[in-house]
Order: C-alpha cells, then structure tokens, then sequence
C-alpha cells in the first residue's frame, strides 16, 4: 500500500472529536492540475477534510500523500514539527476570513514566510512580492495595509501570500464565503486564473456555479461520508443520491 | 517662614543629576520590563512545565511582596551569594523584573486574544510555531496592549523613587541632599515633584507617538 500514484491522495481519513466521528474513511485521490470542489451542508466534515491535508487539524486514522510523500508522517515531535513545516510550504492555503497579517502591509504579508524560509535577498523578495501582486491585481495596493482593503482585496493578497512559497497545491476554505456578493468575482477570476494555469486545487466552497464552471470534479459530502463524487455536470445535473437532490434543491433555492 | 525658593538655584545642580539618574534608571528599567514581560509571557504560555514551575514561583514572588523588599533582597542579599551589584543596576533589575511580571500579564492576555487564524495562517505558510509567534502572533499582540503597559511604565517611574533606599543618587536622593544643605524639605520635595511630573509627560509623549505610529497600520 505505500507505492503512491497519485499526486494527493487520501487514504481512509478518518477523524473523531471524543464519540464524535466528523470523518468517516474517506478516501479521495487528485491528479496534478485537477481541481476538485467538495461541497457539502454544514457540518459534513468538508472542512475537517480540507484542514486534515496539511494537518492543520490532525486525523485520527488515515494517511494525506502529497507526490510522493506522506504529510501525516507518524515521526517524534520535533522531526515532525520540521516534516510538516517543510511540507506546508508546499501547499498553499485560503481561508474564509483571509486572516492577513494586520501589522504587515500586503508586500510584507506576501514576501514574509519566503524571506525567512528560503532567505532571498530584499531585490528577489521585491520582485515576488510584485510578481505575485500583480498577478491578483493588487500592484497598485502594494504598500496598503489590510485595513485599508476591501474583503475582496484583502481575499487577492491572502491567495498571492500562498503562491509566493510556489506551492504544488493550493486548498480554499469558503474563499468566498465571507464577501459581499460584489466582490466575490473578483476573487473567482483569480482563482480561473489558477485553474488555467493547471494549479492544484481543492476548494471548499458553497458556491456551486463557480464549482460547475471551473472543477474536474465535484465531492459531496455529508455527515463525514462522501455521498457522491464525479464530473459537476453529473453531480449537479443528474445527481444519483437522494441527499444530494435533496442538498442541491435547498440550496440552489436558496440561493435563487 | 514661608516658602522661599530662592534657595532652590544654588542646589539645581544635584537635582538635575538627580533628574538624570532617574531617567537613566526607568527608562533602562520600561525596556528590561518590556522585553522581560515578552520573555515571561511566551514562558507562562508555551513554556515546559520544568521552566514553567519555577517560573510561577518567581512571578508570585515579584507579584506578592513589596517592591522594596525585593530591591534590599537584589542589593543586600545576594552579596552574600558572592552577587555583589552596583546599586543603580541593582536598582534596575529590581524594577524592571518587578514589572515585567505586570507586563507579562497584560501581554499574556493579549496574545490569547489573537486571533487563532493568525496562527494557522502562519503555520500554513510553514513557519514553525516559534517563528509565527514572533513575526505574526507577539506583534500584534504588544500592539494592543501598549496604552496599559504605558500605564505600568509611569508607575514604573513614580516606582523608581524606591531605589533612593539603596543609596542611588535619583532624582528623590538628590532633593534629600540638597534639603540636608539647606533644611528646605517643602521647596527641595516640591521641586523633585514638578520634575517628576515633567519626566511623566515625556514618557506620555513618548508613548503617544509609539501609539500614532502603530495606529497607522490599522
């Protein structure tokens, strides 16, 4: 069972808090430059899930396979503290309230961890800053500090942090979920912006037009089981389960 | 007899030494205190248990008995375990680990305060936790807390008057000399007071602008 084909993989992730089981063996494999949407109530694990892939919340049992290597290693404390260190500069990670660096500004939120992990010199930390800025749109705010930017400004400059490390893959936790509904396109385009570039992607997310238009495929999870799981045109057109149906209904409703 | 203070200008002299001492010693005291009560909270929160414990016990120690007992136990008791200070260094070792204690305090809750996203964003980038701590977790957190630990660095000043005990030439001292001169006690000990009223404002000053400069990355 170790020989890894995958590029992640997830392999009978399970994870409970005392009797309370929030993931039950589930397993889910992602090629290079898939991107996979996992959908879900609230509640269903689907950010337990996401959490357990660089171990920011630790499985009870199971194993998270990242190219080749197991993130969730079973080592002594300090060699896993460096293990997991070293492995979470390569993925890269969006949450649902940005949580920027209030005291930097977004070239000091961007260049932080690749200054201090991979000493570059202050001329190559200006050059990624700008790079990676520009690359969400947000050159022009180089020197702003979070407070001075809108959500979904604050959501850019969070997604140009993680890129900076140059991450192979790149998770999104409800990326979109704390914004005003204007701003949430502008954080969309930059992640289609990733998707074209073949990025890695696993994205929480309760926005099912974006999932459709830009996933390979769709994860929907309930009560810590993956229900279904297959291309978003079958997922979301012609789900199989009932709980899926059901999930799709109240929501799209709700949303309309 | 009234006041006359006709008498203060032939002594100005020892009392702005006197001024100085005191200025020297609170402000090497507020950074002791300052960085100490940074050290003491990272300790109290994230230290081992081994550190911790006899951590605890020298907190209570600086938290349950008087400033001035502590100043005669750093000056006259360790000399006789071989520890033999000068008194103004004495004097400000006392003071700044009496209140680091304080600060450690304040600064302890303000880093539980943050929020717990800061932490994980930092780690999700791969810092380590030591690292999040002091470039994302620690500045932020004295950030919020520097209006109160202003607060403890003008008691810190008014404090500092303890360290006369010891035979430090401060700015209390310098008034008692110049009234043994003069026998002038009302004069010398109002003079010493408008001075340390006027050191107060500057540390006010002071902290005012650490203040507005922070409040601009807001």
């Amino acid at each position: 069972m170790t020989d890894q084909s995958h590029f992640v993989e997830i392999r009978h992730a399970q994870k409970s808090y005392g009797t309370l089981e929030v993931l039950k063996d589930i397993s889910l494999n992602v090629e290079r430059g898939q991107i996979v949407a996992i959908i879900g109530p609230s509640g269903s694990g689907k950010s337990t899930l996401l959490r357990a892939i660089n171990d920011l919340d630790s499985l009870t049992g199971g194993e998270v396979w990242l190219d080749g290597v197991q993130v969730n290693k079973d080592l002594p404390h300090r060699q896993y503290e460096k293990h997991i260190n070293a492995m979470r500069q390569d993925i890269g990670m969006v949450f649902q309230h940005f949580n920027l660096f209030p005291h930097l500004t977004a070239r000091e939120n961007v260049v932080m961890a690749p200054k201090m992990l991979k000493g570059l010199s202050k001329e190559a930390a200006d050059k990624l800053a700008e790079e990676q800025l520009e690359k969400v749109g947000m050159l022009d705010r180089i020197d702003y500090y979070p407070s001075r930017l809108s959500g979904g400004q604050k959501q850019r400059v969070a997604i140009a942090r993680a890129l900076a490390m140059k991450p192979k893959l790149m998770l999104f936790d409800e990326a979109t979920s704390a914004l005003d509904p204007e701003l949430v396109d502008e954080v969309n385009m930059v992640m289609k912006k990733l998707a074209e570039e073949h990025m890695t992607m696993i994205i929480v997310t309760h926005e099912m037009d974006f999932a459709a238009s830009v996933c390979d495929r769709v994860l929907f999870m309930d009560q810590g089981v993956v229900v279904e799981e297959g291309p978003p045109e079958i997922v979301f057109r012609k789900p199989t389960k009932d709980r899926t149906r059901e999930f799709l209904r109240k929501h799209l409703a709700g949303v309309a | 007899m009234g006041l006359d203070f006709t008498v203060v200008p032939a002594h100005i002299d020892i009392i702005l030494l006197g001024c100085l001492w005191t200025i020297a010693i609170a402000v090497a005291a507020a950074v002791l205190s300052f960085f100490g009560g940074i050290v003491f909270a990272v300790i109290a929160l994230y230290g081992p248990w081994i550190i911790r414990l006899p951590f605890r016990l020298l907190e209570w120690v600086f938290m349950g008995t008087p400033l001035l007992l502590q100043l005669f136990l750093i000056y006259f008791g360790l000399v006789q375990i071989g520890i033999d200070l000068p008194a103004f260094v004495a004097g400000i070792i006392g003071l700044g680990l009496h209140f680091a204690v304080y600060n450690s305090e304040l600064i302890q809750t303000a880093i539980l305060s943050v929020d717990k996203g800061q932490m994980e964003a930092a780690r999700t980038v791969g810092l380590s936790r030591g690292q999040a701590l002091r470039k994302v977790v620690i500045p932020q957190a004295v950030r919020d807390v520097i209006p109160p630990i202003g607060n403890n660095m003008i008691a810190l000043l008014k404090d500092s008057a303890l360290v006369s005990v010891i035979g430090v030439s401060e700015l209390t001292l310098s008034a008692q000399r110049a009234i043994g001169a003069t026998y002038r006690p009302f004069e010398f000990y109002l003079v010493a007071a408008a001075f340390y009223y006027v050191i107060n404002l500057g540390m006010e000053w002071v902290q005012r602008r650490i203040e507005r400069r922070i409040s601009i990355s807001r």
